[in-house]
């Protein structure tokens, strides 16, 4: 990818850019669940004790103290892992912080099957449905350690409810070279291309631009999208890549019920309907590793061939 | 077999009933050998699988193997007899432990630990019902004691009469969901019903009293209406003593103080070895530590 194999956590980027952050804006403090090694907020910890507040393994009682701390006057940035973040605490997701219209930034650390080993318990992969069906909370699935940084300083400055993930399996860098790495409710268009589209987010990007080059190799242009904002989708993009390449491939570290997949579905299905493929996970994955486990589900570049393929007949 | 020529097969161990008829010395000495033989055994685990809860697996080992080698009411041949006694691990990262446990309990073969997180192995990193002799899937902390009120209601409505064991994290109690479960068992006084807290004072990242402070632990038990003992909980003879008295009315909280790490001098009490993965060195010393 643009000559780079380098990969990155994205846990590392999130951290610097909050710290940055915080030295700038004494509004911003960090909110977490016995996660401070997990989230990376050692530094954060040493530099800002009094604006660390750990609240123990408690995750209901983290994202109602999140809503506490916005009205009192401040920005609080929760961080967990993913998976108890969003599955724990949903009803105070709903109810405190995306009714409440609260500005609260809910970072869900190691989503999708980061932990991959560790079993469905600890895969996050239904925090897309979920989320998306909160009215007002932005979503976002930054997908390299720049879009990372960007997203944490977006979130700082608008003043509404986020929710992002923070990877911490290894992604290569996807927006060298873009002017801006991420805009709220756009997609980057990665590749041109015009007999498909592939819209990815999060760890499938790099996977798309890899599709995206062996059938270029085979004479097929294909458009890669990344989506990093789930919600507000960017249907502009989506209808884009309906009406001018005919077919949609999307692909997500999720379950395939309720995320990127469905709500391009939707869009897709009301204004231009095209063939589509969505591809994610069809439910709870077993034991493996990250890599073992995305491989297992043709979650890599060779499924996303075979997928566009499918579509072209 | 991976764990020595020792293991090679469960026929040696002793059954609860032939347990019960020992002296407490000789059975007390009993569940120190089949638990060194538990830590051995999950110290290779995770030694292969480079992952798990080293820590949080050892200070629990000792409960775990008085409880299934002395004291439930268990079939390992028909693990879903409806009148077993039922066991949750509700601070599932430490099913290492646990598969250890109940493998060498004759649950499964030996050689199924093997397979401890490998690709699509049931085994999987935390607990789950797809393994004979596991109850509950486990891993996010603070599920298991909800569970264990409705088993301990199930028993009393079928009349069936088995008792419900469940052992939780210190750390773990920081989840307001236990203290919803304790409130209702409290109420309902389910004395067919037994809290196990692995008091080792250390959680993830730091210590329980720095975190999120639990003390006064044994009066909030009490306040919520239950029984509470504190005991050694690596001393083999107080934990069978306590685990094997009949209801009193109340439900039962037994705080067991442990030592995380408990067994390898260098892993005892000390926060990092919550999921550090010994080096291979390390391991030499700790199977070496634990052959003594
Ligand atoms: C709901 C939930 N939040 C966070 C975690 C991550 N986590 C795993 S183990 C652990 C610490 C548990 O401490 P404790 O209960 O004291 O267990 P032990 O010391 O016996 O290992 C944490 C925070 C989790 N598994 N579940
Ligand atoms: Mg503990």
């Amino acid at each position: 990818m643009n000559g780079s194999s380098a990969t990155f956590d994205c846990r590392q980027a999130f951290a610097e850019a909050l710290t940055t952050l915080a030295r700038q804006d004494p509004r911003i403090v960090a909110v977490c669940n016995d996660s401070v090694g997990s989230s990376n907020l050692g530094g954060f910890q040493k530099e800002f004790p009094t604006r660390l507040i750990n609240v123990g393994i408690a995750e209901q009682d983290m994202v109602g103290v999140a809503a506490g701390l916005a009205n009192g006057g401040y920005i609080p940035f929760v961080c967990a892992a993913a998976p108890f973040l969003t599955g724990r605490a949903t009803e105070q997701i709903k109810a405190d912080v995306a009714y409440s219209r609260y500005h609260v930034v809910l970072c869900g650390m190691s989503p999708g099957m980061a932990y991959g080993e560790l079993g469905p318990t600890h895969h996050s992969i239904e925090d897309l449905s979920w989320l998306r069906a909160m009215s007002g909370l932005t979503v976002l699935v930054p997908a390299d350690p720049d879009q990372t940084k960007s997203a944490v300083k977006w979130a700082a400055e608008s003043d509404a409810p986020v929710f992002m993930r923070v990877g911490r399996t290894k992604v290569p860098s996807v927006s060298e070279g873009q002017a801006e790495p991420f805009v709220c409710g756009k997609a980057n268009v990665l590749r041109q291309g015009a007999q498909a589209t592939v819209i990815a987010t999060g760890t499938l990007v790099s996977r798309a631009i890899e599709a995206s080059e062996r059938l270029a190799e085979e004479g097929v242009s294909i458009r890669v999208l990344n989506m990093s904002t789930i919600a507000p989708l960017d249907e502009d993009a989506v209808i884009a890549a309906a009406r001018e390449t005919g077919a949609i491939v999307t692909a997500e570290e999720a379950i395939v019920s309720g995320g990127l997949g469905a709500a391009v579905a939707a869009i897709v299905v009301r204004h231009h309907p095209v063939p589509m493929r969505i591809l994610g996970l069809p439910g709870f994955a077993p034991t493996g590793s990250n890599e073992f486990l995305l491989d297992h589900f043709h979650l890599n570049a060779e499924g996303i061939v075979a997928a566009i393929k499918e579509l072209r007949g | 077999m991976m764990i020595d020529g020792k293991i090679a097969s469960i026929d040696g161990w002793p059954e609860p009933a032939i347990l019960s008829s020992l002296s407490a010395g000789e059975r007390a000495a009993q569940l120190a050998e089949v638990s060194r033989e538990v830590r051995r055994s999950v110290v290779r685990m995770i030694s292969a699988a480079h992952l798990g809860h080293i820590g949080g697996d050892f200070s629990v080992t000792d409960i775990a193997t008085t409880l299934f080698f002395g004291v439930l009411r268990l079939d390992p041949a028909n693990p879903n007899w409806p009148e077993r006694d039922r066991f949750i691990l509700s601070k599932g990262h430490c099913a290492a432990s646990l598969y250890s446990v109940l493998a060498m309990r004759g649950f499964f073969p030996l050689d199924w630990l093997e397979t401890f997180m490998q690709p699509l192995s049931i085994l999987n990193g935390h607990p789950n019902r797809k393994i004979p002799g596991v109850e509950a899937n486990t891993g996010p902390l603070g599920h298991g004691l909800p569970i264990g009120v409705g088993l301990a209601i199930a028993s009393r409505l079928s009349g069936k009469n088995w008792r419900t064991f469940v052992v939780l994290g210190d750390g773990e109690l920081q989840e307001g969901s236990n203290w919803e479960a304790a409130m209702a068992a409290g109420h309902r006084e389910l004395d067919n019903l037994i809290a196990v807290v692995d008091r080792n004072r250390l959680q993830q990242g730091a210590r329980t009293e720095d975190t999120n402070r639990l003390d006064p632990l044994a009066d909030k038990w009490t306040s919520f209406g239950w029984e509470t003992i504190e005991i050694d909980g690596h001393d083999h003879a107080a934990l069978y003593d306590v685990f094997t008295r009949p209801g009193r009315g109340k439900p039962l909280a037994v705080i067991a103080n442990t030592i995380k790490g408990k067994g390898v001098s260098f892993l005892e009490d000390r926060v990092e070895w919550h999921h550090k993965v010994p080096s291979p060195e390390q391991v030499e010393r700790a199977l070496e530590e634990l052959s003594r």
